[in-house]
């Protein structure tokens, strides 16, 4: 176990390493910072002044040794719009993305595994081809379109919930998070809905295919021939077994959900770092890019990681070390 | 049919492959649906410049006078506007027809593309192995390893936008599934009997590879392209959503949607809805012909 999760540990260094010169070098590539930086009426002089105060003037790979060897210490260099430390950009709006990624993920979990349990274990009923037929809807729904229509609905006609920010906030431990306050719940419920939809689709059809399967298994027969109630047989012999592949494709999905997370931010205008890495794109703010994709990649390997681990916890046939 | 093609199926069967495919497709009434809606909208993309009451590319057609009226009003000329007009003054019904041409080629193209450099990609690793498969599948699970949402909006962040520019980033993050697949076919169908037939009957690598082992490798392929293709429309919506897609003077079914949300706060509905069913019909379409494709074709299910 040990030996894996370094080995792992490596293989994300590695991957981080690579990532990063794409990046640099990528980024390097998209316009002029400093058509945005200086004023139009900047003289030939200032602008040279400006270049040199960021490192625009040296050759591409001293501006990358530089770039490493401040990335390093943590120090991706300043925004250019706001002034301020590129991470420190990235990480203050870390909790609000975090926040809204994981109250989707919470509410396609609690709605969608009871349906595709049921779905799966009364598969001929009407009401589970209705939630099958539903699924289809939900993944084929596009996710922004989601957020629009929902902003139309309940924002513009009903008028019962706000359609942007993120609401009243509380502090819990130093960071600022808007699950606590009635007003912070308005404000998440219809972009965690747009974001959770897709989701919630994907978990209903895996709930029903694995209850399905799970329930042809020999323990389940077994369970019912031992004379185990209807209620414990469904809720601790199959509900256990199909928790573990929806533990482990929810944990995968986690990092596109974040990702996603950068069109849901935007239609709602919340406040996290995707709505920062959009922003950033267009005003050419190449260190916020820059922090911001690395932050995710390392976000994205770390969940992996975790996923993997809670996998061999979970199901005891599978063994770390063996799998290659 | 077929049948010619394939002398080696001794104890001739009644029907052909191809046939029973079909016939197993159609047992199933929301696939054919899916088949009726697909057909009309490629044959709705495809008559778009015979179909549509007015060509919204022509701006001289265009009157700033007949912006934002809802469904059914008539214009300055006479037109009528079944599905309102949008903030140009442009009629809604065209702008999609033009914009489901748009995004149906974008999809269809980028898949095609991805399909054929995956295919390859992944038939080579499985056939030569060692180093190149090693490389190739790394390079595969790395990249399969970060959202294509994203790759695709930092791609399109570098190269601009473009109809050209975003096939390219929708093939680069697609070409990875076909790939992977490809492989996992492959490598299946390397050692079954036929091969080594042809093997020994002394032909070449090529042959052997794009006449032997990529026909049997197609099935799963043409599930994961037929779903991709969604997949694809829908990418390419959000990311012109984004106004890092498509170019303003080719507006497709996402680009449509994001003009239509600037007026959405102020009740004039009609701008981003319209796309924006037509989008989801299509890629629902999509999904229902592709979910029973995968019935249909999976060898694990054959009854």
């Amino acid at each position: 176990m040990l030996v894996f999760i370094i080995r792992r540990l490596m293989q994300a260094v590695l991957v981080l390493a690579v990532m990063s010169v794409l990046v640099f070098v990528g980024i390097y590539m998209i316009g002029d910072p400093l058509a945005i930086l200086a004023s139009p009426e900047a003289t030939e002089l200032d602008r040279e002044a400006i270049a040199r105060a960021l490192g625009l003037d040296l050759p591409l790979w001293e501006q990358y040794l530089r770039f490493l060897g401040a990335a390093l210490t943590g120090d991706f260099g300043k925004s250019f719009v706001f002034g301020q430390p590129a991470m420190r950009l990235v990480l203050e709006r870390m909790p609000a993305t975090m926040e809204l990624a994981i109250t989707a993920t919470v509410m396609a979990l609690v709605i969608g595994v009871p349906l595709g349990l049921y779905a799966g274990l009364r598969h001929q009923t009407a009401l589970a081809r209705g939630i099958m037929a539903g699924s289809v809807l939900g993944f084929s729904l596009p996710n922004f379109w989601v957020g629009l229509m929902l902003i139309m609905i309940f924002a513009v006609q009903l008028g019962w919930l706000p359609a942007s920010g993120r609401g009243e906030t509380v502090g819990v431990f130093g960071i600022q998070l808007s699950i606590f306050t009635a007003d912070g719940w308005s404000h998440i419920v219809l972009p965690a809905i747009t974001l959770g939809l897709s989701k919630c689709a994907l978990i209903v059809r895996l709930a029903r295919a694995t209850a399905r399967e799970v329930m042809l298994m020999d323990f389940v027969k077994f369970a019912r021939a031992k004379g185990l109630n209807e209620k414990r047989v469904i809720g601790v012999h199959i509900l256990k077994n199909i928790m573990v592949p929806i533990t482990t494709v929810t944990g995968l999905e986690l990092g596109t959900l974040i990702a996603f997370a950068v069109i849901t931010e935007t239609i709602f205008s919340w406040p996290g770092m995707g709505k920062l890495l959009i922003d950033s794109i267009i005003h050419l703010d190449r260190p916020v890019v820059v922090a911001y994709l690395l932050t995710v990649v390392l976000l994205l390997v770390l969940i992996n990681l975790v996923v993997d681990i809670l996998y061999s916890v979970l199901d005891p046939r599978v063994r770390l070390g063996n799998a290659k | 049919m077929t049948d010619t093609a394939l002398p080696a199926a001794a104890p001739a069967p009644t029907e052909s492959p191809l046939r029973r495919i079909i016939a197993e497709f159609a047992e199933s009434r929301l696939a054919l649906l899916g088949v009726a809606m697909l057909v009309l909208f490629v044959g709705a993309a495809l008559l778009a410049p015979l179909l549509v009451p007015q060509d919204p590319y022509d701006l001289a057609t265009l009157d700033i006078l007949d912006a934002r009226l809802p469904p059914g009003e008539v214009s300055g000329t006479g037109l009528v506007f079944m599905l309102g007009s949008d903030g140009q003054g442009r009629d809604m019904l065209s702008a999609m027809l033009y914009g489901l041409r748009i995004s149906l080629f974008v999809g269809v193209t980028a898949v095609a593309l991805a399909l054929a450099i995956g295919a390859s990609a992944g038939l080579l690793a499985a056939y030569i192995g060692g180093r190149t498969e090693s490389i190739i599948m790394r390079t595969v699970d790395i990249q399969l390893s970060f959202p294509a949402i994203l790759v695709a909006l930092i791609l399109l962040a570098l190269l601009g936008n473009g109809v050209d520019k975003v096939i390219i980033a929708l093939v680069a993050v697609q070409w990875a599934y076909f790939a992977r697949a490809a492989r996992g076919a492959a490598l299946v169908e390397r050692n079954k009997e036929y091969v080594e037939a042809a093997r020994c009957l002394g032909i070449s690598r090529a042959r052997l590879l794009l006449r032997h082992l990529l026909p049997n490798c197609l099935p799963p392929l043409i599930v994961i392209a037929t779903v991709d293709i969604a997949r694809s429309i829908t990418l390419e919506a959000t990311l012109s959503f984004l106004g890092l897609g498509v170019p303003v003077t080719e507006p497709s079914l996402g680009m449509l949607i994001a003009n239509g949300f600037d007026y959405l706060l102020s009740g004039v509905y009609w701008i981003s809805v319209f796309p924006g069913v037509l989008l989801t019909l299509v890629i629902i379409a999509i999904n229902l012909v592709g979910d029973q494709l995968r019935d249909v074709l999976n060898p694990r299910l054959k009854r």
